[in-house]
């Protein structure tokens, strides 16, 4: 399948190749991934020269793209679709849709006419928000009507954001066309299984045609569905991504399956990401004790599938209806109530003006970082390990230790330094230090880094941390973040070199269960 | 008879609405109820109450026995 696929598409004169731009272009996430995989080095600037311009203008500003553009720009949710139509054992509906958000989270349920205000209204307020998602709770396909409505209002005021939805796939095929005259910019399904013996013991059941199917042949109509639907997709050029929720003992292994299988399809992105289960959500999963993935299972299924195809290691399970930069939620200034009351004056140049700004900002940093990593040419060394990053965007290493709500993970190697994932620790200080369980709470879920850098960091914390063998640096506040990582980094091998440290490698951190943002 | 809804375990997930073939389900203060004149049981339109079938929360969606059973016409 996989060559003729490409080949079609390749034969589409409007749509050039795209899974060889995407390729292209997710290697520009981190700007890292020259490291050893056989891939194109990214030593281009800010990489857009190699790409056509129209798919570089359409991908460089969206945050779930780029791992980069991730720092310096926003997406939105809103919550407009409740109805499903398949039932996962992950899910609680109660809640949103663990697909896209995390279970045991509400949203605030808005109709198309108040979704829509509440994008102008964040988009005036923050220049940054250059993206707009549909996703759960529900599929935004189980309820088209409310879905293309909200498009419809938003494309008509605010041409500029981008629209995006997430769907289980079941009802795609059914509505690529009306995606595609949405100028939907892309798409993300969640595909958790091509084996509908493995998809059984997942999904309970699916509703389609006016029945319910369950059992192996539910997981069959779903697979297929998804997979006709992502082909549907690429064939008329618009971006898929997939999502995987990695469910240790059912599908870990079959991922990789999965990853061939989209790929071959023409999707551009693969996310995996840990199953989040907790008995209190009140899922099948969390109920039957089923556990979620630690963060090395994680990163090693990921590893696994990077030489097939990028992977998106940037995703945090945001909350659907969260408002900010990702890892940030200002969701509560833009509750119905004060939207409702809000004079909205939507201002293109200003936002226009803003995001200038933004672009001058990433040029400097990718320099930064080149220039960084050609110190490192000389060096040879097998040595590679973990850092964990508090930052508050940007690209910076701007947060305090005691404000981080979760730490930005970097791999770091001869070969540069390169964006492997998130840790949420959430608030650790929550007025003022000595709050030993949280500190505990941190250690955990960075156990496997070898240094943390901050912008500040208290005298307590710092010799807990030295104890717990990750060592806190504070020397690069304010720095970007790869260029001192490498930096750090040159001078680790440095140090084990003149044998005043000794490499050891390290345990196993924990993922943090539950949701993202307690209180924002 | 008719199927109604029970009010304690509705998620107002609002599924059920747009599957009704007789327009029997409507949004009520919150959660969602089905009015039993026009509930049909589905019977003539598909095979199972598509409410049921559709609903999330299994055994919510269920045969209201205060009702007697929907007659199809002749
Ligand atoms: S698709 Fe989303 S809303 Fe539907 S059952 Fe699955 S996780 Fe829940
Ligand atoms: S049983 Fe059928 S007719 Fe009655 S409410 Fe449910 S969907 Fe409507
Ligand atoms: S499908 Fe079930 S849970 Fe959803 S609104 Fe209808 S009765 Fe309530």
């Amino acid at each position: 399948m996989s060559a003729s696929a490409q080949h079609q598409i390749a034969s589409v004169p409007q749509a050039p190749n795209i899974t060889d731009i995407m390729q292209t272009v997710a290697e520009h996430k981190g700007c890292g991934t020259s490291g050893g995989s056989g891939k194109a080095s990214c030593g281009s600037g800010a990489g857009q020269n190699d790409l056509p311009t129209e798919i570089w203008e359409k991908v460089k500003n969206h945050p779930c793209y780029s791992e980069e553009a991730h720092h310096h720009y926003a997406r939105m949710h809103v919550a407009v679709a409740p109805a499903c139509n398949i039932q996962c054992n992950y899910c609680n509906r109660k809640y949103d849709c663990a697909n896209e958000s995390r279970p045991g989270v509400v949203s605030e349920k808005l109709t198309p006419e108040q979704a829509a205000k509440k994008v102008l209204a964040v988009a005036s307020t923050i220049p940054q928000m250059t993206v707009l998602g549909i996703a759960g709770p529900g599929d935004p396909l189980a309820n088209p009507e409310k879905t293309f409505k909200t498009f419809e209002l938003i494309a008509k005021t605010a041409p500029d954001i981008k629209l995006c939805l997430s769907t289980n796939g079941l009802a795609l095929p059914d509505h690529v066309d009306t995606i595609a005259d949405f100028n939907v910019d892309h798409v993300t399904i969640t595909i958790n299984m091509v084996d509908p013996e493995i998809g059984a013991k997942i999904y309970p059941w699916v509703f389609w045609k006016h029945k319910r199917y369950t059992g192996v042949e539910a997981a069959k109509l779903l697979t297929d569905r998804q997979l006709l639907g992502l082909e549907m997709l690429t064939a008329r050029g618009i971006l898929c991504k997939v999502n995987s929720v990695m469910i240790p003992g059912i599908n870990d292994k079959h991922l990789v399956e999965v990853n061939k299988a989209v790929k071959s399809r023409g999707a551009f992105l693969h996310n995996i990401m840990p199953l989040i289960s907790a008995p209190e959500h009140g899922t099948v999963f969390g109920l039957n004790g089923q556990r979620g993935p630690s963060a090395q299972e994680l990163k090693a299924l990921q590893d696994s599938c990077e030489g097939e195809m990028n992977m998106m290691r940037h995703c945090r399970q945001c909350r659907a209806d969260a408002v900010g930069l990702l890892g940030e939620d200002r969701s509560a200034e833009f509750t119905t109530d004060k939207i409702m009351a809000m004079e909205v004056n939507y201002d293109l140049e200003t936002r226009k003006a803003y995001q200038a700004h933004v672009e001058e900002e990433r040029v400097a940093k990718v320099a930064a970082k080149q220039q960084e990593l050609e110190t490192l040419a000389g060096e040879a060394s097998d040595i590679k390990l973990l850092v964990a990053v508090a930052t508050k965007g940007s690209g910076l290493i701007n947060e305090h230790f005691g404000h981080a709500k979760e730490f930005q993970v970097y791999e770091l190697s001869t070969g540069g330094a390169k964006f492997v994932g998130h840790r949420r620790v959430d608030l650790y200080c929550q007025g003022g230090y000595g709050d030993e369980d949280s500190l505990a709470t941190v250690i955990r879920a960075i156990n496997d880094c070898h240094a943390v850098f901050v912008a500040k960091i208290g005298g307590c914390p710092k010799s807990d941390l030295i104890t717990a063998g990750i060592e806190p640096v504070d020397q690069y506040a304010h720095e970007f973040i790869e260029k001192s990582a490498i930096a750090w980094f040159k001078d680790y091998l440095d140090r084990v070199k003149r044998g005043e440290i000794e490499h050891v490698v390290r345990g196993d951190a924990e993922i943090r269960q539950g949701a993202l943002i307690s209180a924002a | 008879m008719a199927l109604k809804i029970i009010a304690s375990q509705c998620t107002s997930c609002s599924a059920c609405e747009p599957e009704c073939p007789n327009v029997a389900i409507t949004e009520k203060n919150g959660t969602f109820v089905i009015d039993p004149k026009k509930c049909t049981e589905c019977i003539g339109h598909y095979d199972v109450p598509q409410c049921a079938a559709v609903c999330p929360v299994d055994n919510t969606c269920v045969i209201d026995t205060s009702f007697p059973r929907y007659q199809p016409p002749a």
